[in-house]
């Protein structure tokens, strides 16, 4: 029997969900104000609900199908699951976002695919969804694509005309791992995909020479997806191929998944997953590469195997690490060492180099900064305020680290 | 002492228009009693003062745009303080220009707190305004309603962003602190509170059905959800009932998930895997 509309929303949100990103941030500011239409972007995210899993909803996050020809050991999705499967028309998905969008429930649409019939089968049909979305109905929203491996250029430059963003999943830290568990898929033709669409983003940014505009091509720039715990890669390895992909590629963002038990598993993946607390620290460090000047390789190094302390987060197991460092004395340190206290952050930070410039900083002023004092005064010198020197103490890991628990069903 | 009234429903020029008198006359802030009308201090004979006369010997006070920025926030505040907050900034900035430039100060913190609360409900309304569809399209227009509540008068700040947006379809939301509609040519804006309308919307459906999916059980963190969607908001969101079930039956699913054995695939993966 033919499954209603609302059974395979069913099954093929069920069949998206292990991807983690939503982000409807960063592309170009655009609204339907002049031009009529329908939607706009201002430059901040929206989410419009959280799932009880605490991850905000912001887009509608489906597949076109869940068919697939490829046999990902880890992946719901893959050929071998006995998973219920089903399939959307593109006029379905259309229909799907722009009713969604109207009662504002969402930002837009991340649509990805199993892969059915080929690579460029694939890849035409969600760059269908995509130019409908645009040119029939004045879609202004968010629209994020999967990128289909080994799909043709063509069709990935067809696509970045309508997309905000364009996403291909390197999966897995390793080469190795990879092939280990993505037979079908090949890490150097991902990177390629990536360097390829990297180079015709900052193409498309320098104006033509007859109109001087840029071009609209994937103004959310590209990201990627990997799925930690499922081979052993350490913390620090795969740190390290997330600034490998950050330099190389410019992506704007490298999303973390903790691989989480799925229906119908597989018989080859591990037994014991990674506690999710493994995640949320390899977003924190990946934070503090970004905005706080750290080099991964100072976080990763506090540990001897490679990995982030669980209990303690990889800003305060570095500043542990290096007490020689504090105390900052926060009316005179410079911007840089700021960031690096833990507890100040980068709200904080211009703000108490905007308030020094006009009075000495004493502790009670910092509350007043929205800054947790309990929190940073062990590590910083203010009017009035001096701590006990960090090296005299003993006690510091034990004044943050939570009182021991069981960190997750499985940790 | 003088005692002012304001409706205080998040109009800027109400305040400004009193605080430039009382400054142009060199009131100062401690001289001045702010209130919030309520219709019925006037039966008690609690009637405005009026505002005094300019001083002719002051120079006409100016203030910096950033404080204009600050003060259109924060007045918009349900803080029944917020008009002696503001005023006594605008006295002080007259004398400490960089006044601004000094978040620890603790009327600046104080402005900061309020402006940065009402960023959040207004954050929060862009987000959880939820549209119900009102029967068939009128003149060619497809015609929707949303009911809010927001914590502060926050509704002619945030409606030009649904403006923006939903510039296709006829619309209105409607809160206990005012209204906003939309009909393709003009944005009405009231501060009149207004009765919760009875909406009913089939799409709905769907959209609980892709709340309900998009969940992964084996990932329960319900304190983050709470902590960016509160159960304040709840009431007033379509898919937030499923939630007590979605977390009650999150353990036995994953367990389920866990205990399973691994399955035989079906024949089409052989027929893929053959070609390879």
């Amino acid at each position: 029997m033919a499954k209603s509309l609302k059974q395979r929303l069913a099954i093929l949100s069920d069949a998206a969900k292990y991807d983690a990103s939503c982000a409807s941030s960063g592309t170009q500011k655009r609204d339907s104000a002049t031009s009529g239409g329908l939607g706009s972007t201002e430059g901040m995210g929206i989410c419009h609900a959280y799932a009880p899993d605490g991850r905000c909803i912001s887009l509608l996050k489906i597949l076109l199908t869940n068919f697939c020809l490829y046999d990902c050991v880890y992946c719901v999705n893959r050929s071998s699951s006995n998973v219920e499967r089903a399939r959307f028309t593109a006029e379905e998905v259309v229909w799907l976002t722009l009713e969604f969008y109207r009662r504002n429930y969402i930002e837009g649409l991340f649509l990805s695919s199993g892969i059915i019939r080929s690579s460029d089968y694939t890849m035409e049909q969600l760059v269908r969804v995509a130019k409908d979305l645009r040119t029939l109905h004045n879609f202004r929203g968010y629209i994020h694509l999967k990128t289909i491996p080994e799909a043709s250029p063509h069709l990935i430059e067809e696509a970045g005309l309508y997309a905000d963003r364009l996403s291909i999943n390197i999966e897995l830290p390793t080469d190795q791992g990879i092939e280990q568990f993505a037979p079908q898929k090949h890490p150097a033709r991902i990177r390629q995909s990536m360097s390829d669409l990297s180079l015709k983003i900052e193409a498309a940014k320098e104006p033509t020479l007859k109109t001087k505009r840029r071009q609209r091509f994937v103004p959310g720039g590209q990201s990627t997806q990997m799925i930690v715990g499922v081979d052993g890669a350490t913390d620090a390895t795969i740190l390290g191929s997330s600034v490998d992909l950050y330099s190389r590629f410019r992506l704007r963002r490298v999303y973390y998944s903790a691989f989480s038990p799925i229906p119908d598993a597989s018989s080859a993946l591990p037994l014991s997953r990674p506690p999710l607390m493994r995640e949320h620290r390899l977003y924190q460090a990946d934070w503090l590469y970004r905005f706080y000047g750290f080099d991964v390789t100072e976080i990763t190094s506090v540990r001897a195997d490679g990995n982030l302390e669980l209990d303690i987060d990889p800003k305060l197991a570095w500043a542990l690490a290096n007490r020689d460092r504090f105390p900052v004395d926060v009316n005179r340190a410079d911007k840089e060492m700021l960031l690096r206290v833990p507890g100040l952050g980068t709200s904080s930070v211009p703000a108490i180099l905007s308030a020094r410039r006009h009075k000495r900083l004493r502790l009670d002023d910092l509350e007043r900064l929205r800054v947790s004092v309990r929190k940073v005064r062990p590590f910083i010198m203010a009017e009035g305020w001096s701590p006990l020197r960090l090296t005299d103490r003993t006690d510091l890991r034990e004044l943050f680290a939570p009182k021991p628990k069981q960190l997750s069903l499985f940790g | 002492m003088i005692r002012l009234g304001l409706r205080g429903r998040g109009d800027l020029a109400e305040w400004r228009d009193a605080a430039r008198a009382l400054l142009r006359a060199g009131v100062p802030p401690t001289d001045v009693d702010w209130r919030v009308q309520d219709g019925g201090a006037d039966l008690f004979g609690l009637a405005d003062d009026p505002l005094p006369p300019p001083d002719p010997s002051l120079s006409a006070p100016t203030v910096p745009a950033a404080f204009l920025t600050l003060a259109d926030a924060v007045i918009c505040h349900r803080d029944p303080s917020r008009f002696a907050l503001l005023y006594r900034l605008l006295w002080r900035v007259q004398g400490e220009r960089a006044l601004l430039s000094i978040p620890s100060d603790p009327d600046v913190a104080r402005a900061e707190t309020l402006e940065k609360a009402i960023r959040r409900d207004a954050h929060k309304m862009k987000a959880f305004v939820r549209f119900k569809e009102m029967g068939p399209p009128h003149a060619g227009r497809r015609r929707f309603a949303a009911w809010f509540e927001p914590d502060n008068y926050i509704v002619a700040r945030t409606s030009g962003f649904f403006q923006r947006r939903f510039t296709d379809m006829d619309w209105i939301i409607v809160t206990p602190k005012g209204s906003a509609a939309w009909d393709g040519q003009h944005l009405t804006l009231s501060d009149e509170p207004s009765q919760k309308p009875d909406l009913i919307d089939d799409t709905d459906d769907l959209w609980r059905t892709y709340f309900a999916h998009i969940f992964n059980p084996a990932r329960l963190k319900v304190q983050a959800m709470q902590s960016q969607m509160p159960k304040k908001y709840w009431k007033n969101l379509p898919e937030a009932d499923l939630i007590p079930d979605l977390i009650a039956s999150a353990e036995d699913r994953m367990r389920d998930m866990i205990d399973r054995e691994a399955t035989q695939p079906k024949p089409f993966h052989y027929r893929i895997r053959e070609r390879e």
